[in-house]
């Protein structure tokens, strides 16, 4: 089993490379960080503009692979590059990791056992009243897109607030600057600031695993292994816990890596409607403004959680499933 | 006499379904006395297995159950879970059929069978895990101390119908319901786990319903026999009355159209015609009456009541027992038989008829990989190890042998007609090794194929006309004459022309099996190869389909290659028969001869575990059991490869055991064409 | 969402060979197409999102011709008005007719949903057929591709493309996205394709010497039919998702062109004072996907009723 992670670590790691130099390619040959410096007014001449883009590695009359050989060395020694403004990308990325993982996580966790309890629910109570009304809502936030469903939490937090008369759910930045007081107090604010684009994720991934486990559990029931379970003597609810759901967490497993790059997606959304800087923000703004080596960066720290997400899921499917462990 | 263990009375199980209600079981009465073996018998759809799930309340909640099971007094219909549960697994405990999904695949053998102990008994974990122990002893499975860490996916199919039977007998249970506990498994395999089950009835004093479709199996198990159709049961009996005098039609029927590995004649069987009727809209009546040659106008009006006929207790469901009863009737009396066309088989004149198909050495190894997108061989399965075999014109060729033998792969290695990675294969006298493409294609009119699943076998989106037509367009028949020849080749194979525009799902199975073979036919082959043409199909259609097929080889001239591992089936329909076991032949000859004095010892345990229908010879019999599972083929042992179950190896002494060990015994004759592949090769009378 | 049903089969213990098969039932099974309708219409929620589905594509594609003004027209005397008689959706910043643009909106959404999938679907069907059949390095090489292109999130790649697409043609967008919603359907087909292989059909096709294109188009496509007919509406919706989130960051549609994402981004930042430039828009994006949705699901039911989906 080790041997099988390490072959995927090692597969991994392939995957990262190209995947972030495809990015790097991509962006440095669509985006234009020339046109921000010719905009301006006055616009400076061309031999500044040139000599700031070579000290930048942003020169699009520099050769592409040349360009990409010296993106290359600056990532191996762990330097991103500049913005296009001459701030460091690994500085700016450092202040931004921390605010994405944060969102990613609450995500991934709690909408992911809340949505695997309620399929697994959905599934034992198959057509009764509380599989239909799981079903219809997941049916209903899933059509919903993640920036429709932010701005209408957003309204309904301002409601909210309207209607007690106090700001209890703030929509806008992580925390509010400048506030004095002590640790409970930013902690209270955080939270306040935290609840919104939290739960806008959240719902979402409950809704998604939520169908998703449900026909997982159906399928695993409909095996004989629960029909044995009960033939034992097992009561119908504790065959269910006890072998089906148990099963049916293997494919759970393999699917929170396949949804998290979505999530990634819906979390930029998330991060640009609520003010939060991180890093599906950043990629925003960058691509708007031509931030080449920012948008590879971004691209980078992507891929690489995409597959650290990939491999813990392979660990946990080995964990889970006897069937891996042991041949 | 004590009070019946089980008591059904009027039994009903109706399933909720898109076409319609379907009356699955429609009241049923039976008792299960104590320590008896009570089989029923039935095929698919006739309720066997829903009456057995309804009296343990396994049934989904979409079926609706009536009636009364009493299980030493106490009513099991009705009941809630908590109730049964607690009966589950302690008073009355449930074998199913397929071992591989019956078993949870994330705990391994040894919790689950503890578990089976906790749920009713307020053990210690320690305590259970004995148990757990002692019961994969009693069953059979060696070295049980490493062997309950493992998991289900480890184990063989026969090792974990051990577990699934030691998990019944945990609590010592009054009542064991089996239902179809061997149909998944290879014949000495059911041998084997026959054998445990009348252990676990020795030591727990268990009354068992044996539900099967396999008429073998129940006249060596069974004291007492009840046949189901149509949800309902046509009769009931001993083993000895119902086999030996059966009083209803469909019994009848049944008995006929089976063969038996003991019978040597070589007439037609006995076919019912028509299928079971659906379920949904029974008309009034018998429901055999559409099937039944002795049908009369009651037999349509009124549905037969299940009446005592003779002295014994026996009881049929017909309105014309008493006529069978006066006139002592057998099923050739009954049933009318197809008019005999298979021409009088000269066996002398055999060496001077051309050969179709010889194959020499053949070898077929599949290498074993490991790895995403850069592979790597891990090892080879030797699925055919170097085989031998000719078939000579008109002939047929029974190749038999358990799951894993190889004798698929070496029915695929003929069929592809390319060089084979060991050996030679000659068709029609062409080596395929010097094939062009061109000619390949052009020989692929005379070798056509007939597989194991009518329902797989026949692109579902395709009408039948265009299924037929498929071989003809492929040659280049001319377009003009397609149609006419659809049609030929449909009456020839006993279905209606016009029914050529429907789908393959709207038939039978029997009759998409015809329209499979007919589709063989198109392009008049030589050489017809089938595998397992009947096992999937029920057994009252099987006949008609084999004397369809013998029928086809005598008018046509063809020769067969038959692909089984149903012995009965083969001694029938083949001239000539070779066993394999794990890629290479063990014994070869006229199919009368080995059948009737096998010389290889697995030949002789694979004849002696092939049931048979008569309850006093399987009462008589001696079973050669033999032991463990077969190796796997990536890891042949050395030597002959069946030394490490052969019953006659164990009996050797040390210095005659060599030879087995380090030589692999090559096919020598033991008497006038017959050969066997063995060092110690004598031939036994078995069946 | 398209769930890869590949997932499950890795779970669940698949069929061993054994000795000896089941005996088939006998029944009579009744015409298919016959059953398909029949299951569909009893799906009301899936019949009801058909209408819906149909409802908003005359609202999009006729109801301009019911309004007075075009989605390029300026009403000076009605900025940022609430909906009236004169502007039943209510204007703009710049006294655009909200309700003229969200149909514009609507239109582009659903011809650039419905052609990605048609694209996206029939690219799929083709290579994942093939590269199932035939295997080798092709299947390989496949593969890997679809595996490289799910760690970087499509979203990410189009939006650094689209630079390239301003001032050219909403095509370009098409194909691109279609480019790559093609490789999930395409994984799935390949994997239905390799279990089809097997069947007896096939190897009876195979051996009866019929050519190999010839085997994926007669036999293999017809029989994922049902698999691509479901994951065609599926990535109806997944399109019309990627592409309205594309354009709510302007990297999709480009002005003047417009976009429900577009527009919902516009009506973002003053959804609360002025819903109804955020509301209209908002409401038909939710109820399109809502009804494509619907519409998936009642098709997986009525032609997979193995899948076991919602009740």
């Amino acid at each position: 089993m080790v041997k099988f992670l390490l072959r995927r670590l090692a597969n991994s790691l392939v995957l990262v490379g190209i995947a972030a130099s495809l990015a790097y390619l991509l962006a440095a040959s669509s985006l234009d960080p020339r046109a921000n410096f010719e905009g301006r007014n006055p616009a400076p001449p061309k031999v500044v503009v040139d000599r700031r883009l070579d000290q930048l590695n942003l020169n699009d009359e520099t050769p592409l692979l040349q360009r990409y050989a010296r993106w290359v060395r600056g990532v191996l020694h762990g330097d991103f590059g500049r913005t296009w403004d001459g701030d460091s990308v690994t500085a700016e990325m450092g202040r931004r990791i921390g605010v994405s993982l944060r969102l990613l996580l609450i995500a991934t966790i709690v909408g992911g056992v809340l949505g695997i309890l309620a399929g697994a629910w959905g599934a034992i109570r198959q057509y009764r009243l509380s599989d239909h009304v799981i079903t219809l809502l997941s049916f209903v936030t899933i059509s919903i897109p993640v920036f429709v469903l932010a701005v209408l939490l957003e309204i309904a937090a301002v409601g909210f607030n309207n209607a007690v008369g106090v700001r209890v759910f703030e929509y806008t930045g992580e925390f509010t600057p400048g506030l004095g007081g002590g640790f409970w107090t930013h902690l209270g604010d955080r939270l306040r600031h935290l609840v919104l684009p939290s739960l806008t994720l959240v719902l979402g991934q409950i809704a998604i695993f939520s169908r998703y486990q449900r026909n997982a559990m159906l399928d695993v029931l409909g095996q004989d292994f629960v029909r044995t379970a009960m033939a034992k003597g097992l009561r119908r609810r504790t065959a269910l816990l006890k072998h089906a759901l148990r099963t049916a967490l293997i494919p759970a497993i393999t699917f929170v890596a396949y949804d998290f790059a979505l999530l990634l997606v819906g979390a930029t959304f998330v991060e640009k409607i609520f003010g939060w800087h991180g890093m599906g923000e950043w990629f925003v703004d960058s691509v708007t403004s031509n931030d080449v080596n920012a948008v590879a960066a971004v691209s980078c720290f992507t891929a690489v959680l995409v597959l650290v997400a990939g491999l813990l899921s392979d660990l946990g499917y080995a964990v889970l499933d006897p069937r891996i462990r042991v041949s | 006499m004590s009070s019946p263990v089980l008591q059904v009375r009027d039994l009903r199980v109706t399933f909720r379904s898109e076409g319609g209600d379907v009356k699955a079981v429609r009241g049923i009465s039976y008792e299960l006395a104590r320590r008896e073996v009570l089989g029923i018998v039935g095929e698919s759809g006739s309720g066997k297995s829903a009456s057995a799930l309804a009296v343990m309340g396994l049934l989904p909640e979409t079926a609706r159950v009536e009636g009364s099971a009493l299980l030493d007094g106490e009513e099991l219909i009705g009941r809630g879970d908590r109730e049964l549960a607690r009966l589950r697994g302690r008073r009355i405990a449930m074998i199913f059929q397929d071992p591989l999904s019956a078993l949870t695949p994330v705990y391994s053998i040894g919790y689950q069978l503890a578990e089976a102990v906790r749920v009713h008994r307020d053990v210690s974990a320690d305590e259970a895990r004995r148990r757990a122990m002692e019961l994969l002893e009693l069953v059979g499975i060696p070295r049980a101390g490493q062997r309950a860490s493992a998991f289900p996916h480890e184990f063989s199919g026969g090792m974990r119908q051990r577990v699934l039977i030691a998990m019944a007998i945990a609590n010592d249970p009054d009542v064991i319901v089996a239902d179809e506990p061997t149909t998944a498994l290879d014949v000495t395999i059911q041998a084997q786990i026959l054998d445990v089950l009348r252990t676990a009835r020795e030591a727990t004093g268990a009354a068992i319903l044996m539900i099967t479709h396999d008429l073998g199996v129940i006249a060596g198990l069974a004291d007492r026999v009840a046949v189901m159709y149509a949800g309902r049961l046509v009769e009931t009996g001993t083993v000895d009355d119902v086999y030996g005098r059966p009083r209803m039609p469909y019994t009848l029927g049944l008995l006929g159209a089976i063969p038996r590995v003991d019978e040597s004649g070589r007439g037609p069987l006995v076919p019912i015609e028509g299928a079971p009727p659906s379920l949904v809209d029974l008309p009034p009546g018998c429901p055999f009456a559409p099937r039944c040659p002795l049908v009369y106008d009651r037999c349509l009006e009124v549905e037969p009541a299940l009446l005592a006929i003779g002295e014994a207790g026996q009881r049929a469901a017909c309105h014309r027992s008493s006529v069978i009863e006066e006139g002592d009737l057998r099923p050739v009396d009954v049933f009318p038989l197809p008019p005999s066309t298979s021409p009088a088989r000269t066996h002398d004149r055999r060496a001077q008829r051309p050969v179709v198909l010889a194959a020499e050495d053949l070898v077929r190894h599949h290498p074993v990989l490991r790895g995403a997108v850069f592979k790597r061989q891990v090892g080879t399965v030797r699925a055919v190890d170097g085989i031998s075999f000719e078939i000579r014109e008109g002939e047929t060729l029974g190749l038999v042998g358990e799951s894993g033998c190889g004798k698929t792969t070496a029915l695929l290695e003929v069929l592809e007609l390319r060089p084979p990675q060991g050996g030679r294969v000659v068709v029609l006298g062409r080596d395929v090794a010097q094939l062009d493409a061109r000619e390949r294609r052009a020989l692929r009119r005379d070798v056509q194929v007939v597989f194991q699943d009518p329902l797989a076998s026949l692109d579902p989106r395709l009408p039948v006309s265009d299924v037929l037509a498929e071989p003809l367009r492929t040659h280049r028949f001319p377009a003009g004459r397609t149609s006419a020849r659809v049609r030929e080749l449909l009456e020839l194979v006993g279905l209606a022309p016009g029914h050529a525009a429907r789908y393959p799902q709207q038939f039978s199975g029997g009759q998409r099996q015809r329209i499979a073979i007919a589709r063989a036919l198109a392009l008049e082959p030589k050489l017809l190869v089938l595998d397992e043409p009947v096992s999937a199909l029920d057994v009252s259609i099987r006949a008609g389909v084999i004397n369809l097929l013998e029928g086809l080889r005598a008018r046509l001239g063809l020769s067969y290659l038959f692909v089984a591992h149903d012995l009965s089936v083969v001694r029938h329909i083949a001239d000539r028969v070779a066993v394999m076991y794990l890629g290479r032949l063990a014994e070869t000859g006229d199919v009368q001869r080995v059948y009737d004095a096998p010389a290889h010892p697995y030949t002789q345990a694979l004849l002696s575990a092939v049931p048979i229908p008569d309850p006093t010879l399987e009462r008589e019999r001696r079973r050669i059991i033999l032991e463990g599972d077969p190796p796997s083929p990536a890891d042949p042992p050395s030597g002959c490869r069946f030394r490490t179950r052969c019953p006659k190896f164990a009996a050797l002494d040390d210095d005659l055991r060599g030879r087995c060990i380090e030589e692999d015994p090559a096919l020598a004759a033991v008497t006038e064409d017959q050969h066997a592949a063995c060092h110690y090769a004598e031939p036994m009378h078995v069946v | 969402m398209s769930v890869p049903s590949d997932q499950f089969s890795s779970v669940l213990p698949s069929a061993e060979p054994t000795g000896a098969a089941a005996a088939l039932d006998e029944t009579r099974v009744p015409s298919r197409w016959g059953l398909v309708l029949k299951r569909f219409r009893r799906r009301r929620l899936a019949a009801a999102g058909l209408a819906v589905l149909v409802a908003l594509f005359a609202l999009a594609f006729l109801g301009p011709y019911l309004g007075h003004w075009s989605y390029t027209d300026h009403d000076f005397n009605a900025f940022l008005e609430g909906p009236s008689a004169a502007h039943w959706f209510g204007t703009t910043q710049t006294g655009a007719d909200v309700y003229a643009l969200t149909l514009r909106g609507m239109q582009k959404s659903l011809i650039i949903g419905l052609l990605v999938a048609v694209i996206a679907t029939g690219l799929a069907a083709l290579v994942g057929s093939f590269a199932g059949y035939m295997g080798g390095w092709v299947d390989r090489v496949l593969m890997w591709f679809v595996e490289l292109l799910l760690v970087i999130p499509a979203f990410l790649i189009i939006a650094i493309l689209s630079p390239n697409f301003r001032g050219r043609t909403w095509l370009l967008l098409v194909l691109v996205v279609a480019a790559f919603l093609w490789m999930v359907t395409a994984r799935i087909v390949r994997g239905m394709t390799i279990s089809l292989r097997e069947r007896e059909y096939v190897l009876a096709a195979r051996y009866m010497g019929v050519s190999t294109p010839t085997i994926v188009f007669r036999h293999i496509l017809p029989n994922v039919a049902s698999l691509l007919i479901i994951d065609a509406t599926i990535n109806v919706s997944v399109a019309i998702l990627t592409e309205t989130g594309l354009s709510f960051f302007g990297f999709g549609v480009q002005p003047p062109d417009v976009s429900l994402g577009s527009l919902i981004a516009d009506g973002t930042s003053s959804a609360v004072t002025y819903p109804w430039l955020f509301g209209f828009p908002a409401a038909l994006l939710v109820l399109i996907v809502l009804s494509v949705n619907l519409v998936g699901d009642g098709l997986r039911d009525a032609l997979d009723p193995t899948s076991g989906t919602t009740g």
